[in-house]
């Protein structure tokens, strides 16, 4: 089911925002005609959109009927993470309107208000709600899988574990697998995990979205374990699973680059540059190489505007890229260090050590260095780039 | 993943695993979230402003693309823009000096932002009456999209200052601090007379306790009063010992030092209001009526404290218009007593300002006071415009 089909007039189109783009500082104007396409609504092509449209309309007819409300929320939230777009979190919160400040919220809407919590980067407030949810329904596997979650993105890997541990049984082993995988990688068991999650892997019977998942996370222990040719080979095949993953597409770009195969980088994202996080992705790559020079300016311009306009509206959603691109980009170290330490007191996954570990050493902050090389240090983490930057003399 | 999104009983479990897989991975932020770009320029009571709101918002809440092919025109858009001008206007409520401006749409323009296309409103507003600042409520897409924000950008006397809205905070003061102090402290004294003029349930409260200043009680009868200089010093001892009460209460509460909820208050004026009344009719505190007066004046401080919040204090010079409007208050409630004084010592014999002016107001006033009270601790319009205060 395709989230965006590009083709050619999506490409024309792109060329003309590009343009529009450029003239952003111009003034507003009145469009010369009216046959002039504006604005590509995401739905265009996209049956999924399309029908999560129809069913929000459905909804303001009888916004309390919960069924209904919680449908929408699941596709909303389904879509935000597809297309990387928040203004679905926003539809997907109004959809559960009716029950969001309630005190006696129905599970099913406050698991999905917790999953939007973490989508917003409160985790503390997901974890109040999903603790809540736990305590009053033990059993239920999908709050269980997400606290997991939330406990590995803010570090509390022993926690994340012993909810994985509950999962054996009510889930499928190779789901158990990865969601221990994931916190079991990152404090120590790195090789344990990851030949579990391949050996699960080798067993027949995930659907194809629980194999790309699971790949995707083996694709990633094994790149911060060093070895390439594992990362390569279950990115490939995540990719052939599903090629529109804006996540998979991210993380495979952050491994061509850590790989120094830039171009590598172009072909894989050049559809997606209205997503900031892809679209820093291509301008890292197009700076280290010279024949792209121009684009590279263009999407620097580009990517500098979106950052303004997240500031603007008070958004801390972007730290952890916003910090790379004043590093990388920018070569502002000292804006990365504070955007890489706010980052690093929300979350904490190796991506946001790593910005942290990279800004400390470009400012030379022995401090945030120290931070580093304890968290590495109390939780064995096992992520070559991280260990060879902190242990790299300064 | 064509069954990410199937429906259906039998699928739930899995669905719900699924999609929780799909959201093990962290969430790659991507887009900007929805934002509106408004600008407010004043100059006296008219404003001049513009409106850039996106039309993947717009048409999320009023369906733009009317031929439904995915590509908003501008020929969609044109066709749309009263409807635009009305949706928006009507969810951006601008006031100053506790009155509403009126928002006019002057001409609709298209503006591209870092993520997509904008439809660009300007419009320009007048003010009624003229305030010390602006109180600015933004409620634009309130209900479709509760992470949107209104980023404001207002410009007054060549200075600009940025507001962000949000469904959390849509209620926003902004102005003030550009002027002169003098004439900063000019503004909060003209409102805080202003608000004692027209806040009857502080009149009302006050005259409950002062009608009985020119009369004296003698053998449980109401008899006039010996003494221009009696009458005055009852006045005073009541009308100080108010004044003090209230200004304490005033500036805690406008320093945020004492919060109470405003139920609470209103409703605890309404019922002093009662009190007050009824003592003149079956009285049981005869002389010592000052020492009401301070206790309920500690109430009805909270009240004005409420108002001013209302029209919001400037960061700038919070004291200097503090102190305005208690004077302002205190000068509002001095005229009144000026005015009562003579004319009640000058009727205090007669038989129509015992019985009528008296006793028939003060039973009049506890019926007011009744109804109030019911009103306002119940949160019921018993009867709503009349008693807007």
């Amino acid at each position: 089911m395709g989230i965006t089909t590009p083709d050619w007039r999506y490409a024309v189109f792109a060329v003309a925002f590009a343009l529009l783009s450029a003239a952003a500082c111009a003034k507003p104007f009145v469009p010369p005609s009216d046959a002039v396409v504006l604005e590509r609504l995401p739905e265009k092509n996209d049956p999924a959109l399309a029908e999560l449209k129809r069913m929000r309309a459905r909804l303001t007819t009888n916004p309390r009927d919960l069924d209904a409300a919680v449908a929408v929320a699941r596709r909303a939230l389904e879509a935000a993470r597809a297309l990387g777009d928040p203004r679905y979190l926003g539809q997907a919160q109004a959809a559960l309107a009716p029950w969001w400040t309630r005190e006696d919220v129905p599970s099913v809407a406050l698991l999905l208000r917790a999953t939007l919590e973490q989508s917003q980067h409160d985790f503390a407030g997901s974890l109040v709600d999903l603790d809540r949810l736990l305590a009053a329904n033990p059993t239920m596997s999908q709050a269980r899988l997400t606290r997991a979650t939330v406990l590995t993105v803010v570090g509390r890997y022993a926690d994340a574990r012993l909810d994985c541990a509950e999962l054996t049984g009510k889930v499928a082993p190779v789901v158990v697998i990865g969601c221990e995988a994931a916190p079991a990688s990152l404090s120590g068991h790195a090789a344990l995990a990851y030949g579990a999650l391949v050996q699960a892997l080798g067993r027949p019977g995930a659907g194809a979205g629980v194999r790309e998942w699971a790949l995707t996370l083996a694709a990633e222990i094994a790149a911060r374990r060093g070895d390439a040719a594992a990362g390569e080979r279950h990115f490939r095949e995540a990719l052939t699973l599903d090629p529109r993953d804006a996540y998979l597409k991210g993380a495979y770009a952050d491994f061509l680059l850590d790989c120094d195969r830039p171009r590598e980088v172009l072909p894989l994202l050049h559809d997606d540059t209205r997503n900031d996080t892809l679209l820093l992705r291509l301008a890292l790559a197009e700076q280290r190489l010279p024949d792209r020079r121009e684009t590279f300016a263009a999407h620097r311009d580009d990517l500098a505007a979106r950052f303004e306009a997240a500031r603007r509206r008070g958004d801390s959603l972007h730290r952890r890229e916003e910090a790379r691109f004043r590093l990388a980009i920018e070569n502002d170290a000292r804006a990365a260090l504070t955007l890489a330490r706010d980052n690093w007191a929300v979350q904490r996954e190796p991506a946001d050590l790593r910005i942290l570990v990279e800004a400390a050493r470009a400012t030379g902050n022995a401090d945030a260095l120290k931070i580093a090389t304890d968290w590495v240090a109390a939780h064995h983490l096992e992520d070559a780039l991280i260990v060879a930057q902190l242990e790299r003399p300064r | 993943m064509t069954h990410r999104l199937a429906t259906g009983a039998a699928a739930m479990t899995r669905i719900a695993l699924l999609l929780a897989c799909a959201l093990l991975t962290a969430p790659a932020f991507a887009h900007k979230a929805s934002d509106a770009y408004l600008t407010i320029e004043r100059d006296g009571q008219s404003l001049r402003g513009q409106w850039d709101i996106a039309l993947r918002d717009l048409d999320n809440a009023l369906g733009l693309d009317a031929n439904a092919d995915g590509d908003i025109t501008w020929g969609e858009v044109r066709s749309r823009q009263a409807d635009i001008g009305a949706y928006a206007i009507s969810r951006l409520q601008v006031s100053s000096g506790g009155e509403r401006c009126s928002l006019t749409p002057t001409a609709y323009l298209i503006d591209t932002h870092t993520d997509g296309a904008y439809a660009v409103m300007t419009f320009t507003g007048a003010c009624p009456r003229p305030g010390p600042t602006l109180a600015l409520d933004y409620r634009l897409f309130e209900g479709l999209d509760p992470q949107h924000r209104g980023l404001l950008n207002f410009v007054e006397n060549g200075q600009s200052r940025s507001v962000v809205f949000s469904a959390d905070s849509p209620h926003r003061i902004v102005g003030g601090d550009s002027s002169g102090p003098l004439r900063q402290f000019a503004t909060y004294l003209n409102e805080g007379v202003w608000h004692i003029w027209t806040g009857f349930d502080h009149i009302l409260f006050l005259l409950s306790l002062l009608l009985p200043a020119v009369l004296m009680r003698h053998r449980d009868q109401w008899q006039p009063g010996p003494s221009f200089r009696a009458s005055f010093i009852d006045v005073a001892k009541v009308v100080t010992a108010f004044t003090l009460a209230h200004s304490i209460t005033l500036s805690l509460a406008a320093l945020s030092i004492v919060v109470l909820p405003s139920r609470l208050v209103e409703s605890g004026i309404a019922l002093s209001v009662v009190l007050a009344s009824l003592n003149n009719v079956f009285p049981v505190v005869a002389n010592g009526r000052w020492i009401a007066a301070f206790g309920f004046g500690l109430l009805h401080g909270f009240g004005f404290a409420g108002a001013l919040h209302d029209l919001g204090l400037p960061a700038g010079s919070l004291a200097l218009s503090l102190a305005g409007f208690n004077l302002g208050v205190e000068a509002g409630q001095l005229a009144i007593v000026l005015l009562f004084l003579p004319l009640a010592f000058a009727l205090r014999s007669t038989w129509a300002y015992r019985r009528m002016v008296f006793a028939g107001g003060s039973v009049a006033i506890a019926m007011v006071a009744s109804v109030w009270l019911v009103e306002r601790a119940f949160n019921v319009g018993v009867f709503g415009a009349l008693a807007a205060r």
